[in-house]
C-alpha cells in the first residue's frame, strides 16, 4: 500500500495505523506537541492505534519549530 | 485614559493587562524563528522577560537536533503556535487545527499570507480565517494589516486582540504609519499588539507611545548581532514606551517654551 508521508510517496505493509506512520518519521510517540493529519483532517493522538490507513492516503506529523 | 498603573521603587509599571482570559506582566511577546541556536534563543527569551513566545508547526525531521519545545517548557513560558506560511483560510484553519492537537490550546496567532515577497496579510483570506476559527472555539491573535477598518472587521468577528503590523516581516523598517496605528488604537475595545517591522528599541518604545497594548517581534531580536543584549534592550523599551505613554508627553511645538522663570532675572 503507498501512502505519502510528509511529502514523501512510502510503501506500507497493509493495515497500517497512523501510530506506525508516525513512527517512521522518527518520532517520538511520548514527545509533547506532535499532531497527525489524515488528507488535511486531525486525527487526535488517541485515535493513532486504531486509524488504519488506506492507499493514496496523505499523512502530515508535525511539531513545534522556531517561528516567529 | 489608561489606568494608573501601582508603580514599583523603581518605577516600573507593575500592573498587569489582560489577554484572552489570561492576566500577563510582560507587555513583549518574542516570537522564536531565526535564531542562531537553540541555546542562543532559551538565553534571549530569558532576557526579554516574555511569558509568551510564537513557534511554528512544521513536518518532524528525523535529523533535527534539540527541541524548542523543551526549552519553552524548561522557561515555563506559553506558547502561542502561528500559521506562518499560509496562504489561504482553508490552510490557516487546518495547521490552527492541528496546532491545538499538539500544544493542547485554543490559542493561535493567525497569519494568512498573500505572496512570499511582501509577505502581507491577505485582508480577505485573515477575515474569513478568523470568523471560522472563532466560531471553532479558538482564541484568535490575528497579524493585520495597519487599517483600521480591517481592524475593527477582525475586532467584530470575536478576535481577542488584532495585531497590526509597523512594516514588513524581518524589514525593520519600523512603524512606517503610526498614524493609522493610532487609529486603531482609539477605536479597539481589545489590546492592540504591534505585531512586525519592528528594528531597534526605539520603535517597540514608539509603539508603546502610539498606546499599543504590546509588542510582538522576532527577527529584530533573534537576527541582531547580539540577540541577548538586543532582548534586553527590548524588555526595556517597551516598559519605557509603557510608562511614558501613561505619563503623557509635552504637546509638540514650532517655537520654544522657557523651563526657567523670567521674572526675577537680575538686571546685570
Amino acid at each position: 500500500m503507498r501512502v505519502v508521508l510528509n511529502g514523501e510517496s512510502r510503501e506500507l505493509p497493509e493495515d497500517s495505523t497512523v501510530a506506525h506512520a508516525v513512527s517512521l518519521t522518527g518520532a517520538s510517540e511520548v514527545e509533547r506537541g506532535i499532531a497527525v493529519a489524515v488528507d488535511g483532517e486531525v486525527v487526535p493522538r488517541g485515535e493513532w492505534e486504531g486509524r488504519i490507513l488506506s492507499e493514496g492516503e496523505s499523512v502530515e506529523v508535525v511539531h513545534a519549530v522556531q517561528g516567529g | 485614559m489608561p489606568s494608573r498603573a501601582v508603580r514599583s521603587a523603581s518605577g516600573e509599571a507593575a500592573a498587569t493587562w489582560a489577554l484572552g482570559d489570561r492576566e500577563w506582566s510582560s507587555r513583549l511577546i518574542v516570537g522564536t524563528g531565526g535564531f542562531r541556536s537553540l541555546e542562543q534563543m532559551e538565553r534571549s527569551l530569558e532576557a526579554s522577560g516574555a511569558e509568551i513566545v510564537t513557534v511554528a508547526l512544521r513536518r518532524v525531521d528525523p535529523l533535527a537536533q534539540g527541541s524548542v519545545t523543551d526549552v519553552i517548557d524548561r522557561l515555563g513560558l506559553f506558547m502561542l503556535p502561528n500559521t506562518a506560511g499560509c496562504y489561504t483560510a482553508r490552510d490557516a484553519v487546518k495547521t490552527a487545527r492541528l496546532a491545538r492537537e499538539a500544544f493542547g490550546t485554543d490559542w493561535v496567532k493567525l497569519e494568512v499570507i498573500g505572496d512570499d515577497r511582501t509577505l502581507l496579510p491577505d485582508a480577505s483570506e485573515l477575515l474569513t480565517a478568523a470568523e471560522q476559527l472563532v466560531a471553532d472555539g479558538f482564541v484568535v491573535l490575528p497579524y493585520t494589516n495597519d487599517d483600521p477598518i480591517l481592524a475593527r472587521r477582525l475586532e467584530e468577528a470575536g478576535c481577542v486582540a488584532v495585531m497590526p503590523l509597523g512594516s514588513p516581516i524581518g524589514s525593520g523598517a519600523g512603524i512606517r504609519n503610526p498614524y493609522n496605528i493610532r487609529i486603531i488604537v482609539e477605536q479597539a475595545s481589545v489590546p492592540v499588539i504591534l505585531d512586525a517591522g519592528i528594528g531597534t528599541a526605539s520603535d517597540a518604545a514608539l509603539a508603546m507611545e502610539l498606546g499599543c497594548d504590546a509588542v510582538l517581534l522576532a527577527s529584530a531580536v533573534s537576527r541582531a548581532e547580539d540577540p541577548e543584549l538586543m532582548a534586553g534592550a527590548m524588555r526595556s523599551a517597551v516598559v519605557a514606551g509603557h510608562a511614558a505613554r501613561r505619563a503623557g508627553r509635552i504637546p509638540k511645538r514650532t517655537h520654544a517654551l522657557a523651563s526657567t522663570p523670567e521674572d526675577g532675572t537680575p538686571e546685570l
